[in-house]
């Protein structure tokens, strides 16, 4: 029995954000963490294991070899072992192609009856929430998104699905993919003795090669050239500068709410 | 020192620890009622701070003196009265019996020590004596199986709470100073065991600490703990390690009061302009920011290597806690300086950092204690 | 899917918005899709198609008329009746393969979030996940830059014929706009924000010129593998300030009428779309509200995209705890308050006059 949990390393977008002059996120000089919500996909997962230790908690990264820095962290937080997903033809992905490839590289692992695979509902880099579904549809099992609470009995799951206005409760069979909302758990930390121990850890990477020849991967629909959307162009919104002072009147008030309407601030 | 990727985590999971769960609340609850929280505690037994330097074999996480020091340090950044929590059980609780209890007596104690399922205390201090073991009126007589215990320990630290003490009484009144000493683990349920009223203490608030009684107490012998009438060389080698994370733990709180400082100084405006910008002020920090660093270093290099078994180590440690005291003692005198008024009132971190520092050049030998055995090493 | 080859473009035409409903109650999102998706379609010289699937709610179909569609595509089955993620990326997609159109809009629902994805993966082709911007024109598009952007727009080069898709969001938390485009493979896929494009008004004539063709639904037990135990309809709890969106705060300046003043704050907190409202730590020291109201140091630190200080001098400790807010507000009589140096917008003025004339510019806005 395995609980699969997909996460991403992001950068820290609640600090200072730096932006590249050609209006690209200068990822280089932002500090990096773990995505907030594939921490609640990694906690919904360990703590299954505590209730049933002989299952196995992999957590699987796709990103640059830096990547490998958080998925010890994870390890040192209870999970037994980790994939980090990393080539240079999978770089510049979008949804669909990183949905691909991570599912391929779980098709690779193998995915058994009652395998069940976390992730986060989205990460705050692309704030998309899509990865997750189309991994599902991949590997053509069933999704439940939006998880604030999951039982387990036996090969079946009961889900509270959350909608805007209340939620459902869902029932759903292994194998299935579920995304996690920082309602669901309180992700715990890591311990001392984890961090002596997770090298100790099974930790693979799998790059191109291993997985070039996965069915679940087109090769030409992979990477910043196959994916199938393209940024046509991106730009900073226009800078914060100093405050400007509105005159206390009917007309200068309403000119500025229909600015900020117009802007899509209100 | 340039720390190994693992002391990096741990440092991580420490700060992650603290800045979350050491919240606004809980610290303003602690100061009010200045009772022991309980659920802190359980929260940082869930996540083994209690035996973080204590062998897996015992229960404990297997960390090294620097993965405690920097513990201690991060903790107290946050929250200096929470620092004490994880400590005892890292130092002087669980020392002595790491280094001179039998097999039984690690399992029976350390255990649930390291896992935080229990409380130990460490009963050296008496009214009449301390660093000062001559001093010792805590008497223990052997009565068959047993000793029996009478006296008064003073200022122990976690005395309301323990489930044990490790107390040092004179076994042999016929010799002299801090000869003819020996070590007990006395459990707290004990007939003719009592604690005395919490005090009230100017800082640490939220730690209690009591006398406590010894009358007629019957403790058995197989809770003697390590050679009869040798107890004060133990509880020196075991204080080593105690002034290792009181130094952090001064080490910590100057780091707050250097951060709150900074932040500071660059909201407050004053004539016009944020008071940072002001010489007199980034001259302070600049000062305290280095003293700090200074300590940081010395404390590392002290724990790594006290660890490889450097016979200085007594010395460093106590040249450690003698700089980190008094420099955390400097440093919060002028983090509340720089934030002027607001630094005197109670809902400002310093002002409460400036009460904690105080204790840090006092407990677990005070400074002139530490240059007593910094010096006594050097002049011999 | 033999016939579906979606890389040939010319092969897709008309824009589709998936129109949701929860028993039986259309979404608000799915007018406001078809009000844009109807712009689009004209500069196409394109269909509208509205795609409606549900238990027993062709009743509602005639009204996606009256907000621009020309068709309403109706899949009514009860195995319809509850959202699944099976049963409705199956029709939906079953639809798309048939029908071929060449865009399809998904309001980024709790559930069009989910069914996007799904469908885009299945259909194989791209999705952009919480549009807030449509373009089809690249006049159009390149207007848009001039307003939101810094970009030197007319020094670009640009293919002034393209007709693909345009679909602006933004990323890293809002502190970057990107714009995509798929420009190989049909349907053009996105979930749009809800909220943001603007819903037209209901025109009753085009209600009644749609039309509404009812297609089959193909759905077995067996396509379907999640079971909806149950749904409930839950009123929000008290919106925490930690999580809030928008939060207007009172300072000592609402002592002047304390009651009228709390009043103010509320309604323009429900103005602004369900605001929280935020404390001084004056006014929780009066007891004016309680101390989970209160921002600041020894209060929250809160980071909202609005933050409107109403009547806060914006004393440091005040500050402290609300500078990194998006976008910030600031109404106080006195024009050499603090908060004014951390203000987007300052309105020196007094907040019994100000406010009212801010409720009366939101409620004359369309949005």
């Amino acid at each position: 029995m395995k609980y699969i949990v997909c996460v991403k390393q992001v950068p820290d977008t609640s600090g200072k954000v730096a932006v590249k002059a050609d209006g690209t996120m200068d990822r280089a000089s932002m500090a990096t963490i773990i995505n907030p919500d594939d921490l609640n996909a990694v906690e919904a997962a360990l703590s299954l294991k505590d209730a049933n230790p002989d299952a196995k908690v992999v957590v699987v990264s796709m990103g640059p070899p830096p990547a490998a820095k958080m998925l010890r962290e994870l390890l040192a937080m209870g999970a037994d072992e980790a994939v980090l997903v990393s080539g240079r033809e999978f770089g510049g992905s979008d949804t669909f192609a990183t949905s691909q490839i991570l599912a391929g590289a779980i098709h690779h692992m193998g995915i058994e009856e009652d395998d069940v695979i976390f992730c986060g509902r989205q990460a705050i880099d692309g704030d998309t929430a899509q990865v997750g579904p189309q991994i599902a549809e991949k590997l053509n099992i069933p999704q439940v998104s939006y998880a604030a609470d999951i039982r387990k009995e036996g090969n079946t799951l009961t889900v509270k699905r959350m909608l805007e206005d209340g939620y459902m409760t869902i029932q759903v069979n292994t194998p299935c993919l579920v995304t996690c909302i920082k309602e669901l758990n309180t992700p715990r930390y890591m311990t001392v003795k984890g961090i002596l121990e997770c090298d100790k850890k099974p930790y693979t990477v799998y790059d191109f090669n291993t997985l070039k020849d996965e069915p679940l991967i087109e090769l030409d629909t992979i990477g910043l050239k196959g994916s199938p959307t393209n940024v046509y162009k991106s730009f900073s919104p226009p800078v914060k500068g100093a405050g400007q002072m509105v005159a206390a009147d009917q007309a200068s008030i309403h000119a500025l709410f229909k600015g900020l309407a117009d802007k899509h601030i209100i | 020192m340039i720390l190994s990727e693992k002391h990096q985590m741990m440092r991580k999971l420490y700060r992650q620890f603290a800045e979350t769960e050491f919240t606004p609340e809980l610290l303003d609850h602690l100061e009010e009622t200045g009772e022991f929280n309980w659920d802190m505690h359980y929260k940082m037994a869930k996540y083994g701070f209690m035996g973080v330097k204590i062998p897996v074999e015992y229960g404990g996480q297997g960390g090294d003196s620097l993965a405690y020091v920097m513990m201690v340090e991060e903790f107290a950044r946050v929250s200096p009265v929470l620092s004490i929590y994880a400590n005892t059980s890292n130092s002087l609780g669980a020392g002595p019996l790491l280094f001179c209890g039998t097999e039984e007596q690690k399992q029976k104690y350390v255990v649930p020590v390291a896992k935080g399922e229990k409380i130990l205390a460490f009963a050296l201090t008496e009214p009449g004596a301390g660093s000062d073991a001559g001093g010792t009126q805590t008497t223990a007589v052997e009565d068959g199986d047993f000793y029996i215990l009478n006296g008064r320990k003073t200022f122990i630290s976690g005395a309301p709470m323990a489930d044990y003490c490790v107390v040092y009484a004179k076994t042999d009144p016929t010799q002299k100073g801090s000869r003819g000493i020996s070590m007990f683990i006395v459990d707290m349920k004990l007939p003719g065991v009592s604690c005395g009223k919490p005090e009230h203490k100017m800082g640490i608030i939220g730690y209690p600490t009591s006398d406590v009684i010894l009358e007629n107490v019957r403790v058995h012998k197989s809770d003697l703990l390590g050679p009869l009438h040798k107890g004060f060389a133990t509880a020196m080698k075991t204080l080593d390690g105690g002034r290792l994370g009181m130094s952090a733990q001064a080490l910590g709180i100057a780091q707050g009061c250097l951060e709150e400082s900074i932040k500071y100084a660059k909201e407050r405006k004053q004539f016009g302009q944020p008071i940072a910008k002001f010489q007199a002020i980034s001259f302070m920090i600049a000062e305290m920011a280095t003293e700090i660093e200074a300590a940081r270093q010395l404390i590392y290099s002290t724990a790594v290597r006290k660890d490889a078994g450097d016979p200085e180590a007594s010395k460093l440690c106590a040249m450690c806690k003698y700089f980190a005291a008094e420099m955390c003692n400097r440093v919060a005198y002028k983090a509340v300086q720089i934030h002027g008024g607001y630094g005197y009132i109670k809902e400002y971190k310093v002002e409460r950092f400036y009460r904690d520092a105080r204790i840090t050049s006092i407990y677990e030998g005070t400074t002139q204690v530490q240059q007593m055995v910094i010096s006594s090493s050097l002049l011999k | 899917m033999s016939q579906f080859v979606n890389t040939d473009l010319s092969a897709f035409h008309g824009v589709w918005v998936f129109c949701e409903q929860r028993e039986g109650v259309m979404n608000q999102t799915s007018f406001e899709l078809l009000s844009e998706g109807r712009k689009l379609a004209d500069d196409l010289g394109v269909e509208l198609c509205g795609v409606l699937l549900g238990s027993n709610v062709g009743n509602l179909a005639r009204t996606l008329g009256g907000y621009g569609a020309d068709k309403v595509y109706l899949c009514d089955d009860p195995k319809l009746s509850n959202y699944t993620t099976d049963a409705y990326t199956k029709v939906l997609c079953d639809l798309v393969v048939e029908k071929k159109p060449e865009i399809v809009l998904i309001g980024a629902t709790n559930i069009g979030r989910d069914l996007g994805p799904r469908c885009a993966a299945r259909l194989h082709t791209g999705l952009t996940a919480d549009a807030t911007h449509l373009d089809i024109d690249v006049a159009k598009y390149k207007e848009f830059l001039r307003s939101t952007s810094t970009m030197d727009v007319d020094s670009m080069k640009w293919d002034m014929n393209d007709k693909g898709l345009k679909m602006t969001r933004p990323a890293f938390g809002g502190h970057l706009m990107a714009t995509i485009i798929c420009p190989r493979f049909r349907p053009q896929m996105s979930t749009v924000r809800p909220g943001v494009m603007k819903c037209a008004e209901f025109d009753a004539a085009r209600a009644e010129a749609c039309v509404v063709e009812a297609c089959p639904v193909q759905l077995t037990d067996a396509d379907i593998k999640t079971k909806v135990l149950e749904v409930v309809k839950e009123a929000k709890a008290a919106v925490d300030l930690l999580g809030a969106e928008v939060i207007v705060a009172v300072g000592h300046g609402i002592s002047k009428d304390v009651t009228k003043g709390l009043e103010l704050a509320q309604k323009l907190a429900d103005a602004l779309g369900g605001g929280v409202l935020g404390a001084s730590r004056a006014v929780v020291d009066e007891g004016w509200l309680s101390a989970d109201h209160q921002v600041g140091q020894t209060g929250k630190t809160v980071r909202p995209h609005i933050y409107v200080a109403l009547g806060i001098s914006g004393a440091i400790q005040h500050k402290a705890g609300m500078q990194d807010s998006e976008y910030i507000i600031a109404v106080n009589s006195n024009a050499a308050a603090p908060i004014f140096e951390v203000a987007d917008y300052g309105i020196c003025g007094d907040l019994y006059q100000v406010v009212p004339m801010m409720l009366d510019a939101l409620s004359s806005i369309e949005r």
